[in-house]
């Protein structure tokens, strides 16, 4: 191939966009500076595709963004009226499926459903909340488990399995039942092999997966969300080389 | 617990300590306790070298497996808008009743645990319950009163009257593939020694090209509903690179409505099968799989025998027919009600013991299928119509049903008709052509395809089955004048949201609460805002939903609404909702002392409009 070739590129909402090879759509708008709203897909992973916030339309069709292989001269749309809507409509659906009180919750501001949520604009919740019964695990001597919102995104699951090599967490269930579980006969944390220092104890987006006692180290009003909406930190999300994986915040 | 460990070690060893066979090693060993215990869990991880989790999670998928005590007997049952029709739910309160039972909570005593389940595909013969998995159809009072007697004498499932686990083909009408005497080993020999035109092609593959240049040629279409062309799956699987080639038979019959598989795999075993040794011809496999829905339990030890009769007659196994290096076998799987098993992707994540959740595609299963290598994933009709266009030819079958739909459909009949079951007929039949063999009379709307397909009012009844027209899968459900078409869709809608495998955000959230919306409806509190909730909820599951069940979870309300809009409209509290309390009305005051009227001193008008 000719090296003075220029990269190939895909449309994003009529811009031309770069992109390297194997990356998703997703993976390309990022690298870009380009913010696609999403909650499941974390740069380190493989994209799996499952809360569908990251929909667009790719020469006409909705897709997941995450999931969708880059090609070169691909049309994408997203930042859409009617996209945004449906992805409003989403992300009400995760909040009314579990127990998310933010202004009681120690993840408020660093909680990437709440940044989304208010980058979307959404104001209330519209459809009528579900209020299931979802215990908390207080078990381990470190951890907190609050189950109450849990968003089913998998990236505890994976981290602990890819990363870790524990497979702490997985799902079970199905349906509206679908639920994290822990790697135990007891069904507690503390039983388990989870670790602070394990990948899979910072990459939850919601408030699930909490140290204890260190909730408020940093006040409401300096945390990650609280400074820039989540729309302009677009390459905190973009995909990392394999070496920068165990960089996480050291805390 | 030494004792039930023996257990588990045998069934461990049977299934060769494979994780791959978890589903099934799980299904075997609740059968020691009637649920899976947590030590069971953790010890079947241990010997499989699993994550305990794993082996939880995939437990906590499947329907029929248990993870809480669930009793001695498990009455299950079905609950198809077909059984509701024949009185499934007043049995199953009798039922409750005569053991002092509540719905869907194991007695006490860990006797028995009675509630519904999604369609058994008995639906010719309901209603139909299932006792620990084994179907007992045509479900009367006194059927009930004979199991509720059998359960409190105690009496093992195993030892109960045959009759009452007789099950019907209830075929009426039979055409090329029902019609079919073919010998076992017709379709193989004839498709080994087909022949191309082109003289260059080394004779060891000639047989294999030629065969799948006539199922190209044939135009047939996959049978389970999607309609894909068989020929190029084949094709696309033989061309792809890979160190192993698998084929699986999707006999997860799970559309509601639909019970043409077992009729099939029943009394049509060896056409199945033959079907399946075809492909694997074509396009290289050695390992077959039966992926059968749990529902059909009995018919797991006669296929079995079929397995082993044509193992003996050179038909299965090293050397098929006498040609050198033509070795293939098939395993049976069951599965364990999860009816987005019946999805390619899902059901081949089942097959290797997992969560039956669908994969992302691309890439697709003729690349990328069972363990990662190429795999085709027929339907069970499409099985036994690719036998017989290997036996007579391509031209053969282009001649019979329409131009753009080659060949014969099975229907599965049912609901309100005189005569309930399988009818075979050339692709191109008007529904009203079936609605009278099968002796339906004041018919008020068909459902087509179960609840994924569509429902269609007497206004279409000359519209024809076939891939252009109504594509079906092949259920073929009857509601006459004096059935409430909201009552199917209350059904189905509740099917959709139980069935949700969870993966997906839009259809996981989005199918309960349409169960919400209908509910609402149902209890007379509807307004039209709950009506036009339905059409945004259905416009985000369409746009947004990880695979099929989504897109069609809003079919049934969907079709009902534009259909029969009266029988909503009968429910609905006020046609346009208007609550009582006027907010913007309120606000006049607080407008007067401001002296303000403009846009901002008013509440926004909502998006509804």
């Amino acid at each position: 191939m000719n090296s003075d070739a220029k990269p190939a590129t895909f449309l994003l909402d009529g811009e031309e966009v770069p992109f390297g090879e194997g990356q998703t759509v997703i993976q390309a708008a990022l690298a870009a500076g380009h913010y696609i709203p999403h909650l499941c897909y974390h740069p380190e992973f493989k994209p799996h595709g499952s809360c569908k916030v990251c929909t667009v339309e790719v020469n006409g069709r909705t897709t997941a963004a995450c999931t969708t292989p880059v090609h070169a001269g691909m049309e994408v749309a997203n930042q859409t009226a009617m996209l945004n809507r449906e992805r409003q409509t989403l992300v009400q659906m995760l909040f009314i499926e579990g127990n998310h009180f933010c202004p009681s919750c120690e993840k408020s501001g660093n909680c990437l459903l709440q940044a989304v949520a208010y980058d979307l604009q959404i104001m209330s919740s519209e459809l009528d909340h579900l209020f299931p019964n979802r215990p908390v695990d207080a078990s381990h001597p470190d951890i907190l488990l609050d189950f109450n919102r849990c968003i089913l995104c998998e990236l505890c699951v994976r981290a602990s399995r890819e990363i870790d090599g524990k497979n702490v967490f997985a799902l079970s269930g199905r349906g509206i039942t679908k639920h994290l579980i822990v790697n135990a006969e007891s069904r507690r944390l503390a039983d388990t092999d989870i670790a602070v220092t394990d990948k899979a104890m910072e990459v939850c987006p919601v408030g699930v997966i909490l140290r204890k006692r260190v909730g408020f180290n940093v006040p409401i009003g300096d945390r990650r969300f609280d400074e820039r909406p989540v729309s302009a930190q677009a390459l905190e999300d973009a995909p990392r080389h394999p070496a920068a994986r165990n960089e996480g915040p050291t805390t | 617990m030494i004792q039930e460990r023996a257990g588990l070690d045998r069934i461990i060893e049977r299934w060769h300590g494979e994780s791959t066979a978890l589903l099934q090693i799980l299904r075997e060993a609740q059968e020691i306790d009637g649920w899976l215990p947590p030590a069971t869990v953790t010890y079947l991880a241990q010997a499989l070298d699993l994550p305990r989790a794993r082996v939880e999670g995939v437990a906590g998928f499947y329907s029929f497996l248990h993870l809480q005590p669930a009793g001695r007997y498990r009455v299950l049952f079905s609950d198809n808008i077909t059984d509701r029709m024949a009185g499934n739910l007043e049995l199953l309160e009798m039922f409750c009743t005569s053991l002092w039972l509540e719905r869907g909570k194991g007695s006490e005593d860990g006797l028995v645990l009675a509630d519904t389940t999604s369609c058994t595909g008995m639906c010719d013969q309901g209603p139909a319950v299932l006792v620990n998995g084994w179907a007992i159809p045509r479900m009367t009072a006194a059927r009930v009163e004979q199991i509720v007697e059998l359960i409190r004498a105690g009496a093992p499932v195993e030892q109960w009257p045959a009759e009452l686990f007789h099950i019907e083909d209830n075929i009426h009408r039979r055409d090329i593939l029902l019609g079919s005497t073919l010998e076992a080993g017709a379709a193989i020999r004839a498709a080994l020694s087909r022949t191309l035109p082109d003289s260059t092609i080394p004779a060891a593959q000639q047989g294999a090209l030629a065969t799948l240049e006539a199922i190209k040629e044939s135009n047939l279409r996959g049978r389970g509903g999607a309609g894909f062309l068989t020929g190029l799956k084949w094709e696309a699987c033989r061309n792809a690179a890979g160190h192993t080639h698998y084929v699986v038979c999707n006999a997860d019959e799970g559309e509601p409505g639909t019970f043409k598989d077992r009729v099939l795999l029943n009394s049509h075993a060896d056409l199945v099968l033959e079907g399946m040794t075809v492909c694997a011809h074509v396009v290289g496999a050695q390992q077959g799989y039966i992926y059968l829905r749990g529902e059909y339990r009995h018919l797991l030890a006669p296929l079995q025998e079929v397995l082993a009769r044509r193992r003996a007659a050179g038909l299965l196994g090293t050397g098929i027919c006498g040609q050198a290096g033509f070795d293939f076998d098939i395993e049976i799987h069951l599965g364990a009600g999860a009816y987005v098993c019946g999805e390619e992707s899902a059901l081949i994540e089942s097959l290797e013991g997992k969560r039956g959740v669908p994969r992302n595609r691309p890439p697709y299963p003729v690349t990328h299928g069972y363990l990662q290598q190429p795999t085709v994933v027929n339907n069970v009709e499409t099985f036994c119509a690719a036998a017989l266009i290997a036996l007579h030819g391509d031209a053969w079958y282009r001649g019979i049903g329409t131009a753009r739909s080659a060949g014969s459909k099975i229907l599965s009949v049912s609901g309100d008709c005189a005569r309930p079951g399988i009818y075979e007929y050339p692709f191109g039949v008007t529904v009203e052509q079936v609605l009278e063999d099968c002796g339906a009379k004041r018919t008020q709307a068909v459902q087509i395809s179960g609840p994924s397909g569509v429902c269609i009012d007497s206004a279409e009844f000359g519209r024809r089955i076939a891939f252009e027209d109504l594509p079906t899968a092949g259920a073929f459900m009857v509601f006459d004048e004096a059935r409430d078409i909201f009552d199917v869709a209350l059904n189905f809608t509740h099917f959709f949201a139980h069935e949700s495998c969870g993966f997906c955000t839009p259809c996981r959230v989005g199918t309960t609460l349409l169960c919400n919306v209908i509910d609402k409806i149902d209890r007379g509190k509807g307004s039209q805002h709950d009506i036009n909730q339905v059409f945004r909820l259905s416009r985000l599951l369409q746009a947004s939903s990880h695979c099929g069940l989504g897109h069609t979870a809003c079919n049934p309300l969907l079709d009902s609404i534009k259909r029969f809009r009266p029988t909503y409209e009968r429910r609905l509290e006020s046609l346009e909702y208007e609550p009582a309390f006027d907010l913007d009305g309120a606000l006049e005051r607080a407008r007067a002392m401001t002296g303000r009227d403009d846009a901002g001193a008013h509440l926004g008008v909502t998006d509804e409009q």
